[in-house]
């Protein structure tokens, strides 16, 4: 025992001292303990402020969430959002990332610091001049527009804030195509539309759904910019959830939580595995 | 990679699209708000563009510096907390098998894609006087005047006669916990990485030089490091300096950070021209600090070429 103290402890074995593995652990506790307690005390059978006392376990809140009616419509609101603003974010995104990975033009430089511009900047920034954009352009969507046209201006600033990080994963994949290939379709006589569809095209999709399922997560946690685009009528669920909590802490928001925090965990693990997918193992 | 004249419908096909979409919504925006800036409120909704410089005037009045000030020292201390904290577990990530890498990632990883909104309301049920914490802390008080009492110490209260909760919720500390449990994923990836590209020879050469671990991590880990460190100091700095719910929810009015009175310029106060300039205030420290640290990554990279 003595002998092996003095003998130092290898350069990699960071992961076996049992201080950093406390850390680690600490950490991560410290990360899940509030979630955990928040799907717990969804549960919870007390009527006021549900978060105090354990009362008794019980899915009521549940029911009630699923039967608030202004609640469920910022659910679907935010869901509508999230889908359609995928939808236009993965396709602005891989027209970016093909752009800045086949072709050298001038400015180059500058239109990628443009592009990576709305990740970096803070969201309230975003938020503040989306919501002086469209008011002072006109561009208010008429109260009585259908859905999910009343949700045009939410829609825009989410594409906005989610194509960037769509064309940074799908020109991760690109980088991995074999230029070759490209070169062989167009000996073949492939003209530069059929390239694209028959080969540059299957070859990004595993980055175009990793690049979808993140615009999707990004474009339903978004609060801060949703807040500055949504009228009193476009209600998302965060948005919806802030007021609620700004007015009580009740178990109902706890249950409407844990429901989004079910639906992210499922993207996450779809994400992952697009992403092993996309990667294999070496 | 291709000259664009080679192919320039193909190349116009693609630019076009996203660059447009990026100009509209993205610069003409803020254009928008950068104009307003120089403006002067008039009646309820209308704003005439003055060119007046007042409204960046009163970044200066006392009020306003506090505000920045706050801002900053709750952001400063919070990113230190979230490098000392990350630090090591990044250690402890980029140095396991490689089996149990991946898993170890995803546990740090998986709360940032949980929503922000959820995250926040879910330390505010933890940080209540009558929250969790302080269940945890009456606890440790029992369990600490049990002790007491047992080695005969209990007669003199030394921790009081009774528990008293801590206010966290409207405090400054409250504010920094939450800063500091919603961007801590933020801080262990780039540390994470730069680790893990790190040539570990250095490390075994200091070892067998007779170094001690403390003075390898000193004088060989951290510098090596640095370029990770610099990055999580930047990438957390930033959305702390404006993050808007935390404090919103946590700090309950009391304390304010920039965004939270940005916030209010429009919603509430109804005064756009401070209010953008408020904004573009903190875009500029936002693009100061980018420059900073991407220098900074240049020098790195040039002193590591001409190390050879």
């Amino acid at each position: 025992m003595a002998r092996e103290k003095r003998e130092p402890a290898g350069p990699f074995d960071y992961s076996r001292k049992l201080s950093l593995r406390l850390v680690f652990f600490l950490g991560s506790i410290f990360l899940y303990a509030p979630i955990v307690v928040l799907v717990i005390f969804s549960f919870n059978n007390s009527r006021r402020g549900g978060n105090v006392i354990w009362k008794g376990f019980t899915t009521k809140y549940y029911e009630k969430a699923f039967h608030n009616d202004a609640l469920m419509e910022a659910f679907i609101n935010s869901l509508a959002i999230a889908f359609i603003s995928t939808l236009i974010a993965v396709i602005l995104g891989a027209l970016t990332a093909v752009v800045l990975w086949r072709f050298r033009f001038p400015l180059k430089p500058v239109f990628e610091g443009m592009v990576s511009l709305p990740i970096v900047i803070p969201e309230i920034c975003m938020g503040v001049s989306l919501a002086v954009f469209f008011s002072s352009f006109g561009l208010y969507v008429p109260r009585d527009m259908p859905f999910p046209l009343n949700l045009t201006n939410i829609i825009i600033a989410h594409i906005t804030f989610s194509f960037p990080f769509a064309a940074m994963v799908i020109r991760t994949r690109l980088n991995s195509f074999n230029r070759e290939m490209e070169e062989a379709a167009k000996d073949l006589g492939a003209t530069e539309f059929q390239v694209f569809r028959d080969i540059l095209l299957p070859h990004m999709k595993p980055g175009l759904v990793a690049g979808a399922l993140l615009a999707f997560t990004l474009s339903l946690d978004d609060f801060v910019i949703t807040f500055f685009t949504s009228g009193p009528n476009t209600v998302t669920f965060p948005i919806k959830v802030y007021s609620m909590v700004r007015f009580s802490v009740t178990p109902e928001i706890n249950a409407a939580s844990t429901i989004l925090i079910l639906i992210t965990l499922l993207v996450t693990f779809l994400a992952m595995r697009f992403q092993s997918f996309e990667e294999p193992r070496q | 990679m291709e000259s664009y004249r080679k192919n320039f419908r193909a190349f116009l096909a693609f630019f076009t699209p996203p660059f447009v979409w990026l100009v509209l919504f993205f610069f003409v925006p803020l254009g928008i708000i950068w104009l307003y800036s120089f403006g002067e409120t008039e009646g309820l909704t209308k704003i005439r563009l003055t060119w007046t410089l007042e409204n960046y005037k009163r970044l200066l009045e006392p009020e306003i510096i506090s505000l920045f000030w706050r801002s900053v020292w709750l952001s400063v201390i919070s990113t230190a907390v979230c490098i000392v904290v990350s630090y090591p577990i990044a250690m402890v990530i980029a140095t396991a098998k490689p089996k149990w890498k991946p898993w170890l990632l995803l546990v740090i990883i998986l709360p940032f894609w949980t929503n922000l909104l959820i995250r926040t309301y879910a330390l505010l049920n933890i940080l209540g006087t009558r929250g969790r914490l302080n269940d945890l802390l009456h606890w440790l008080w029992s369990a600490g005047d049990r002790a007491l009492s047992l080695i005969g110490l209990g007669d003199y209260h030394l921790l009081g006669e009774r528990f008293m909760p801590v206010k966290f919720l409207g405090e400054p500390v409250g504010v920094m916990i939450g800063l500091v449990y919603v961007y801590l994923p933020f801080a262990v990836l780039p540390i994470y990485a730069s680790l893990e590209r790190l040539d570990r020879s250095y490390l075994e050469a200091s070892l067998d030089l007779g170094a001690s671990q403390w003075r390898t991590f000193r004088q060989i880990l951290l510098p090596l490091s640095s370029g990770g460190i610099n990055t999580a100091t930047v990438i957390t700095f930033i959305p702390m300096l404006g993050s808007f719910l935390i404090p919103d929810l946590l700090g309950r009015g009391q304390v304010d950070m920039i965004a939270n009175v940005i916030e209010r310029q429009f919603k509430s106060g109804n005064d756009w021209p401070f209010g953008s300039a408020l904004s573009l205030f903190l875009l500029y420290i936002t693009f100061i600090l980018l420059a900073l640290q991407s220098f900074h990554a240049m020098r790195q990279r040039k002193r590591e070429e001409a190390r050879g």
